[in-house]
C-alpha cells in the first residue's frame, strides 16, 4: 500500500483567496461604521435563499447572523459567547450558531473581523430552517428592530417544485416587505434599479454554476468545501454588486486556467469524494488536512448549495424581479428542498462528478442538515453501493471536535477505500483477486 | 362509570399497547382507513370528512425498545423521532393507511423524508403551516394547502368529501374540544377534584378512538368530575409549560403532582385542544379552518406569531389561573422548548414569577431525580 505522508498542509494560494480577503474587509468595515458612524441601515437575514436583492435596492446593509456566527468559530473566540448564551438559559443542546451570535449581540457587538450594526429590519427568511424563526424571535426581543417573518412554503410536494400559490404567497410578502423597507428608509422603491441588482445575481449566479461545473474535471481544479467556502461568502454578502460580479469573473477565469494547467489543489488527486453537511468552522484548517494527508478532494459539496442552487439550471431573471426573487428562496437552494430531493442531489454528484465516496459531516448544531444522515447513509451504502463515511462535531461549538477519534475514522474509511483501489485495479490487470 | 373507573380503564389501554386500540378498531371495521397524525396540530377534521380515523401518533412511551432507529437518527435528536420511525420499522404501525407531518421543527421534516423512503406503501403527507400571522395573504396559502391535502384524502379515501361531510366534522371536532375545555376548567377551579393525571389519560385516549366515542367519553368524565367534593391538598399551584410535542410517561405526569403541586394548565396533547373557540361551521369549511388555524390557535414553540411574545401568553396565563409559578417541563433535544424557555426565563424572572425547569425523555423510567427536584422546589416556595 502507498504510504502517505503524515501531513500535507494545506492552503489557498490563488488571487481569489487575496480578493476574497479585500472584498470581505470592505464589507465588514461597512457593517462597522454603520455600527460605530451610523452610516447606513441595517437588515439582517438568513443565509439560506434571501431576497438580498430587495435590500440592496433600498441602499440597506445586509448583515448576515450567520456569517457573524461562523467568523466567530473561525477566528476561535465563539466559546464565550457560547457559555454566555447558556449562562442566561439556552441549553447546551441549542444551536451553536444562534448562542454565539445571541452572546456577542447581548454584549457591544465587537467582534475581531467588524462590530457589528444593530438591526433596523429583522427580516426572518424563514427558507427551511426552523431554527431560524427562533433566532430573529429572540434578537427581535432584544432590540427595537422591526421584524417580518417571511414564510417561504417548504419543498413538499412529490414534484419537488413549488404550487402557483407558494410563489404567490411569496410574492406578495415580498410586495409587503417593499412597504416595510419604504417605511424604513423614507425611499419609494426605484424599481429600474431593483431589475439592475436582480441581473448582477443572475450573472454572478451563472458564473458560480460554470466554475462548480469544473470540478467535473480530473484533476478537480480546486476543492469544492474547502475552496468553495472561500467563495461563498462574497456570492452571499456581495450577490447583486459588481464588486461581486467581478469577484467571479476573476474566480472563473482563475479556475479555467488551473484546469488547462491540470492542476488540482493538492500535488496528488487520488480520491474524489462528495461532502454533505457543513464544517467544523473552529477546526476547518484541522479538518482539511486529514483529508489532504490522503490526496482526497471533495469534488462537489452540499454545503455550497445551502444560500442557492445555481448549477442546475437556475438563473435570477431580471424581467420577473419578485418572482425570481421567490423562485430562489423556494426552489432554488438546498435548505428549502426536501431530505430525498438532497438524497437525489448527492446522488447525481456522485455520478456526475465521478466521486469515489460520500463524506457526511454530521453536526450537532444544525438538525436541518443532520437529523436522519444515519438514514441517508444507509441510502447510500446499500440502495447505491457506494462508500460513505459519517463523522461527528459541530459547525460552532468547539467542545464538539474530537481530533484523534476524527483522524482515526477518516484514516481508517481511505485505508479501505485505497484497498479496494489496489484490489480492483490487480483484478482489472488480470490479478488474482 | 366514575372517573376513577374510565381512568383506570384507559390508562391501562395507554400503558399496554395504545396503537392496538386503533389497530383493533380499524380490524372490526372493514373496508375503513386510519391516519395517523404526528404531533402538533392536524386539521383532522379534513381526514374524517373523508370517512377515515385519524389517530394520534404521538411517539412510542417508555415501553418501546429503540433497536434500529438509532442508527438512522442520531444521539442528539429527540426521542418521538425515533420511536416514531422505531414503530415503523417494527412493523407496529403497518394498519395506518396514511402519515401526516408537519413543519413543527427540523427532525420532523427530515423524518417525513425519512417516512416516505422507508414506507412506500404508506401514505405520507407534509404540511408546511404558515409562519407569517401578519400578511393579509396568508389564509388564501393556508386554505390552498388544506385544498391540496383534502384532494390527497380524497384519493386515499376513494370518494370525495363534500362541505357538508367537513361541516359535520367541524361541528364534531368542536363538540369534543369543547368538552375538553370543560375537562381543563374543572381541573383548574377544582384541581383537588380532578388530577392532571386524570385529565391527561382522558385526553389522550380522545387521539386513538373515534370522536363519538371520545365526546361520550367526555360527557361522562366531566358529569362525574363535576360531583366529586375531595379536600384540596396544601399544594403550590402551578401553570406547566414546554410539553406540547413529545409526551413525558404517565408515571412522570402522576410524580409531578404527587410532588406537592397542582397543575392548573399544561400543553399536553396541545393540537388536539388547539382552539379556544369553536370553529365557524358555516361558510366555506377549508377557509374556517385556515382562519382558525391563524386567528385562534394556542401558542406553542412551534408558532412564530410576531404580533405578540409568547412570554406574554404564558404569563397572561399564570395570571388567568391564579397560579402562583411555573413548571417547565421540556423534551431532551427539544430544540423549540429549548429556545423558548430562554425568553420565557426573562420574561418570568421580570414578572417575579418562580420557576422550575425540568427535562424529560418520553423513554424515561426513573423519576426520583424530577421528583426531588419539584419537592424543592415546593418546598421552597410554601416555606419562603
Amino acid at each position: 500500500m502507498a504510504k502517505t505522508a503524515e501531513s500535507v498542509k494545506t492552503s489557498y494560494q490563488g488571487q481569489i483567496h487575496l480578493l476574497q480577503k479585500e472584498l470581505m474587509g470592505n464589507y465588514f468595515n461597512q457593517l462597522t461604521r454603520c455600527a460605530e458612524q451610523g452610516e447606513g441601515k441595517a437588515a439582517y437575514m438568513l443565509i439560506s435563499g434571501n431576497p438580498v436583492e430587495l435590500m440592496l435596492a433600498f441602499d440597506l446593509i445586509p448583515v448576515y447572523p450567520e456569517i457573524n456566527a461562523l467568523q466567530l468559530a473561525v477566528k476561535k473566540v465563539a466559546l464565550p459567547f457560547i457559555l454566555k448564551a447558556e449562562e442566561i438559559g439556552y441549553s447546551m443542546d441549542n444551536c451553536a450558531y444562534v448562542k454565539a451570535d445571541i452572546g456577542m449581540f447581548l454584549g457591544d457587538r465587537k467582534t475581531p473581523f467588524a462590530t457589528i450594526p444593530l438591526p433596523s429590519l429583522i427580516l426572518c427568511n424563514y427558507v427551511g430552517c426552523n431554527v431560524y424563526l427562533q433566532w430573529f424571535e429572540h434578537l427581535a426581543e432584544y432590540c427595537d428592530g422591526t421584524l417580518y417573518n417571511l414564510d417561504i412554503p417548504f419543498m413538499r410536494d412529490p414534484s419537488g417544485r413549488p404550487s402557483p400559490e407558494d410563489v404567490t404567497y411569496v410574492v406578495r410578502q415580498l410586495e409587503e416587505i417593499i412597504e416595510i423597507c419604504e417605511r424604513i428608509t423614507g425611499k419609494k422603491l426605484d424599481y429600474a434599479k431593483l431589475k439592475r441588482i436582480v441581473a448582477l445575481s443572475g450573472e454572478t449566479g451563472e458564473l458560480w454554476a460554470k466554475i462548480k461545473a469544473l470540478t467535473k474535471h480530473t484533476p478537480s481544479p480546486f476543492d469544492c468545501y474547502f475552496d468553495s467556502v472561500t467563495m461563498m461568502a462574497p456570492l452571499y454578502c456581495l450577490r447583486g454588486t459588481e464588486g461581486g460580479l467581478r469577484f467571479f469573473e476573476a474566480a472563473l477565469k482563475e479556475m479555467e486556467e488551473k484546469v488547462q494547467m491540470g492542476m488540482g489543489p493538492l500535488p496528488e488527486e487520488r480520491f474524489r469524494f462528495v461532502i454533505e453537511g457543513p464544517p467544523p468552522w473552529p477546526y476547518l484548517r484541522t479538518f482539511r488536512d486529514m483529508f489532504a494527508k490522503w490526496g482526497a478532494v471533495a469534488v462537489a459539496s452540499t454545503y455550497s448549495t445551502v444560500g442557492g442552487l445555481w448549477e442546475f439550471g437556475f438563473k435570477h431573471d431580471s424581467n420577473h424581479p419578485l418572482e425570481s426573487i421567490a423562485s430562489h428562496m423556494l426552489e432554488w437552494n438546498l435548505t428549502n428542498r426536501n431530505f430525498l430531493q438532497r438524497y437525489e442531489q448527492i446522488r447525481r454528484y456522485c455520478e456526475e462528478w465521478s466521486a469515489d465516496a460520500l463524506v457526511i459531516h454530521s453536526v450537532k448544531s444544525c438538525r436541518l442538515f443532520s437529523a436522519g444522515q444515519g438514514d441517508m447513509r444507509e441510502y447510500f451504502t446499500k440502495e447505491l453501493g457506494i462508500p460513505t463515511l459519517l463523522v461527528e462535531s459541530d459547525i460552532e461549538d468547539p467542545r464538539y471536535f474530537s481530533e484523534a477519534q476524527m483522524k482515526n475514522r477518516i484514516d481508517a474509511f481511505f485505508e479501505s477505500l485505497e484497498h479496494k483501489k489496489l484490489m480492483r485495479g490487480a483484478s482489472a490487470a488480470g490479478g488474482n483477486t | 362509570m366514575s372517573v376513577e373507573q374510565l381512568v383506570s380503564r384507559y390508562r391501562e389501554i395507554l400503558e399496554d399497547s395504545p396503537l392496538n386500540q386503533a389497530a383493533e378498531w380499524k380490524a372490526n371495521h372493514p373496508g375503513s382507513k386510519v391516519v395517523g397524525c404526528y404531533p402538533v396540530y392536524t386539521p383532522v377534521e379534513i381526514i374524517h370528512a373523508a370517512g377515515m380515523l385519524p389517530i394520534g401518533i404521538v411517539g412510542g412511551g417508555n415501553r418501546l425498545e429503540i433497536a434500529h432507529a438509532d442508527s438512522r437518527f442520531q444521539s442528539f435528536v429527540c426521542s418521538i423521532v425515533k420511536s416514531t420511525l422505531e414503530l415503523g420499522l417494527i412493523g407496529n404501525i403497518n394498519f395506518l393507511d396514511g402519515i401526516v407531518f408537519h413543519s413543527i421543527c427540523d427532525p420532523a421534516r427530515n423524518l417525513a423524508s425519512v417516512f416516505k423512503r422507508n414506507f412506500p406503501k404508506m401514505q405520507v403527507e407534509y404540511i408546511h403551516f404558515p409562519q407569517n400571522m401578519t400578511s393579509p395573504h396568508t389564509a388564501a396559502y393556508l386554505a390552498a394547502e388544506y385544498q391540496k391535502l383534502k384532494a390527497s384524502y380524497e384519493h386515499l379515501a376513494g370518494r370525495a368529501i363534500t362541505d357538508e361531510d367537513l361541516g359535520k366534522s367541524i361541528r364534531l371536532y368542536n363538540e369534543q374540544r369543547k368538552l375538553l375545555r370543560e375537562l381543563y376548567r374543572i381541573r383548574r377551579e377544582t384541581p383537588h377534584n380532578l388530577s392532571t393525571l386524570e385529565t391527561y389519560v382522558l385526553t389522550r385516549i380522545g387521539t386513538l378512538i373515534p370522536p363519538e366515542e371520545h365526546i361520550a367519553v367526555l360527557k361522562e368524565a366531566t358529569a362525574a368530575a363535576s360531583q366529586r367534593n375531595e379536600k384540596p391538598k396544601d399544594r403550590i399551584r402551578v401553570v406547566l409549560e414546554g410539553s406540547f410535542c413529545e409526551q413525558p410517561p404517565l408515571e412522570l405526569v402522576e410524580g409531578l403532582e404527587a410532588a406537592g403541586c397542582y397543575i392548573l394548565d399544561d400543553d399536553f396533547l396541545l393540537g388536539w385542544r388547539f382552539f379556544e373557540q369553536d370553529i365557524p361551521s358555516n361558510g366555506d369549511p377549508i377557509l374556517n379552518l385556515a382562519r382558525a388555524y391563524i386567528s385562534q390557535s394556542a401558542y406553542s414553540g412551534v408558532k412564530h406569531d410576531t404580533r405578540e411574545p409568547k412570554s406574554k401568553h404564558l404569563i397572561d396565563k399564570v395570571r388567568e389561573t391564579g397560579a402562583s409559578a411555573v413548571v417547565i417541563l421540556a423534551a431532551k433535544f427539544c430544540e423549540p422548548a429549548l429556545f423558548d424557555y430562554a425568553l420565557y426565563r426573562r420574561a418570568l424572572e421580570k414578572e417575579g414569577i418562580p420557576h422550575l425547569y425540568l427535562e424529560f425523555e418520553e423513554k424515561m423510567w426513573i423519576f426520583d431525580k424530577a421528583r426531588t427536584e419539584v419537592e424543592t422546589f415546593v418546598e421552597s416556595m410554601l416555606f419562603d
